[in-house]
């Protein structure tokens, strides 16, 4: 078998007193799927955030794609990396965020095509034809001179799905990508997801959509209090858990 | 309380024209201030004493118009160079390194802090304190590539740039770095999970949003700065209220003399005014934003939310199509 794409391995995190993440270990597999639920607070985002380096673990290290993530090895020591390189090792992890984050002075467009055409030094014309080709696929490409403000909030969530995907990146971070939604735009945006899932994009996903990590996931992780208290199949995890906690927070999210 | 009034039919509101609210007071006011404008107007006219001839003669005349290019190019000069050493100040002071953060807020505490009037004067005796300037290396250690007399070097109008240029800088730091906190933070945290540097991320993200908040405030700023370059008469500068000052001093035609200055200042500032509000138009076009990009209530359409922008009459006819459904 070849090495997971993901590897997060004892990684533990704190602000200040308050212990967030306790040594947490998880793999995704290229090609996988990967959701995350679990209670308010209970550190899946601050995990989501590590593995872009977006917050700088403790202890314990992540590696993607082979390589630790904001840190060198060297001397048996992990040495800080400098920024730029950090940079680089982002630019192949994409991620979207519960709040869309579009850029609001930049249209539809200028949003997809800022990424290739500053970072990945793509020209103009192939950075707008990459761009309307992947607004296309999330259903957008009428609105590719709308700016954010003019967008529902399904719609912008499917824009910055498509501006992540347009520096063309190895796995795909979502940090409750459908939380800020209303109820009747959640499914245009978790529709956008299965084509990925199908596409064979491997995706880290937090999310309270139970239907969706039931059948997108190839493992479902719940995490409470800092740990992941269950990780399994979809069918172990959602279908018939094993530990009290995970059940007791099922059974509030599905009633 | 009033009677209600019988409640009208779903016919009769359908087909109802429509009274618009009156405001009295609004007539009122106008009354007032356009008696007050005539009376004004009557004064500047029948006052002898406002010398309008002498006013004539002067606004053209040579020394004037000397002033008002040296007021001019201070403002300028001052300008430019507070947008570059405040900005430069602002993202310091916004910094994650504590050294940069520190003395950019001590730049800010000291220039803002004496009084501009004394700047003004201290730069003009600046070589009371420092008598030469040698460029070279710090403690005098090795050669001095270059030596000079601050006497001659710091002349009446490089003591007026300095002090402007510095103070300003002060103060557009300020405004500059209210104009990056305003920007979005989930945008900043977007751009580095894309892979964008924080220069590149300053530069493409919240420079160009911090703009449309820095206008206004830099705006008045600037009108202010013109009009405290006059305080350069008291080291003989001649700029233009120096100029006019150096003209009634002789022939004590005072009052028209400072009309004269006077008219050239309202002339700066409404030209200054109106390109103002076209570096705004320019801004505030992209994207007309409504508050903030995520909205969660309600089922707004697109269309709908789009009209509600305009007058309300619009928007009362979208909800009641809604309604309809
Ligand atoms: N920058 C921070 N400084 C201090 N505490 C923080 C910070 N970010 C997160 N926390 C705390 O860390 C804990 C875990 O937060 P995290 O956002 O990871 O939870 P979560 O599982 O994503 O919750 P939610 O479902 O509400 O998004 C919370 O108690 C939170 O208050
Ligand atoms: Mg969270």
């Amino acid at each position: 078998m070849t090495a997971p794409l993901v590897e997060i391995m004892g990684v533990r995190k704190s602000y200040g007193d308050l212990d967030v993440l306790k040594g947490i270990d998880l793999e995704v597999q290229e090609g996988q799927v990967v959701c995350l639920i679990g209670p308010s607070g209970g550190g899946k985002s601050t995990l989501l955030r590590c593995v872009n380096h977006l917050e700088r673990v403790d202890q314990g290290a992540i590696k993607v794609a082979g390589e630790v993530v904001g840190y060198r090895w060297q001397n048996n020591s992990l040495h800080e990396m400098r920024s730029s390189q950090v940079c680089k090792q982002r630019a192949k992890i994409g991620m979207v965020f519960q709040q869309f984050n579009l850029f609001a002075h930049k249209t539809v467009l200028q949003n997809v095509t800022m990424g290739p055409i500053k970072l990945l030094g793509l020209s103009k014309d192939e950075a707008i034809e990459r761009a309307r080709t992947l607004l296309d696929h999330v259903g957008l490409l009428d609105k590719q001179s709308a700016y954010p403000s003019q967008l529902s909030g399904g719609q912008s969530q499917r824009v910055a799905i498509a501006r992540a995907l347009a520096m063309e990146p190895r796995l795909m971070l979502f940090d409750e990508p459908t939380s800020a939604l209303d109820p009747e735009l959640v499914g245009d945006v978790l529709s956008v997801m299965r084509d990925l899932v199908s596409q064979g994009m491997t995706m880290l996903v937090v999310t309270h959509e139970m239907g969706f990590a039931r059948d997108a996931a190839d493992s479902v992780a719940f995490m409470a209090g800092g740990e992941i208290v269950e990780h399994g199949t979809p069918e172990q995890v959602l279908g018939n858990p094993q530990r009290e906690r995970t059940r007791s927070f099922l059974s509030r999210v599905s009633a | 309380m009033s009677v209600q009034a019988e409640s009208p039919s779903r016919q009769e509101l359908e087909t109802a024209s429509v009274v618009p609210l009156r405001h009295p007071w609004r007539w009122v006011s106008a009354a007032i201030i356009t008696l007050l404008v005539v009376m004004i107007a009557y004064t500047l006219v029948a006052n002898e004493r406002f010398e309008w001839p002498t006013v004539a003669r002067y606004l053209f005349s040579r020394p004037i118009i000397d002033g008002l290019l040296l007021t001019i190019q201070l403002t300028v000069i001052a300008t430019v160079a507070s947008l570059i050493l405040g900005t430069m100040l602002a993202l310091m002071r916004t910094s994650a390194n504590p050294i940069l953060r520190l003395s950019a807020a001590a730049y800010i505490w000291i220039f803002r802090s004496v009084p501009l009037l004394v700047q003004l004067i201290l730069f003009y005796n600046i070589s009371a304190l420092f008598p030469t300037i040698n460029i070279g290396l710090p403690f005098g250690i090795g050669p001095q590539f270059a030596f000079g007399e601050v006497n001659a070097i710091i002349t009446p109008m490089v003591a007026a740039i300095l002090a402007f240029s510095l103070n300003e800088s002060a103060y557009t730091a300020e405004t500059v770095r209210g104009g990056l906190l305003s920007v979005d933070k989930g945008q900043i945290e977007a751009g580095r999970a894309m892979g964008f540097s924080e220069g590149k991320i300053v530069w493409l993200v919240v420079l160009p949003q911090a703009l449309r908040v820095f206008i206004p405030p830099f705006g008045n700023q600037v009108v202010n700065l013109l009009k405290m370059t006059s305080l350069v008469s008291v080291i003989a500068l001649a700029d233009l209220l120096y100029s006019a000052q150096i003209i009634y001093s002789r022939t004590f035609e005072t009052i028209p003399l400072l009309i004269v200055a006077s008219i050239w200042y309202l002339i700066l500032v409404s030209a200054m005014s109106y390109g103002q509000s076209l570096l705004e138009a320019r801004f505030a076009q992209r994207g007309n934003r409504v508050g903030k990009a995520t909205k969660r209530s309600g089922p707004t359409t697109d269309t709908s939310r789009f009209f509600a922008l305009k007058t309300g009459a619009v928007q009362v006819q979208a909800t009641s199509e809604k309604d309809e459904r």
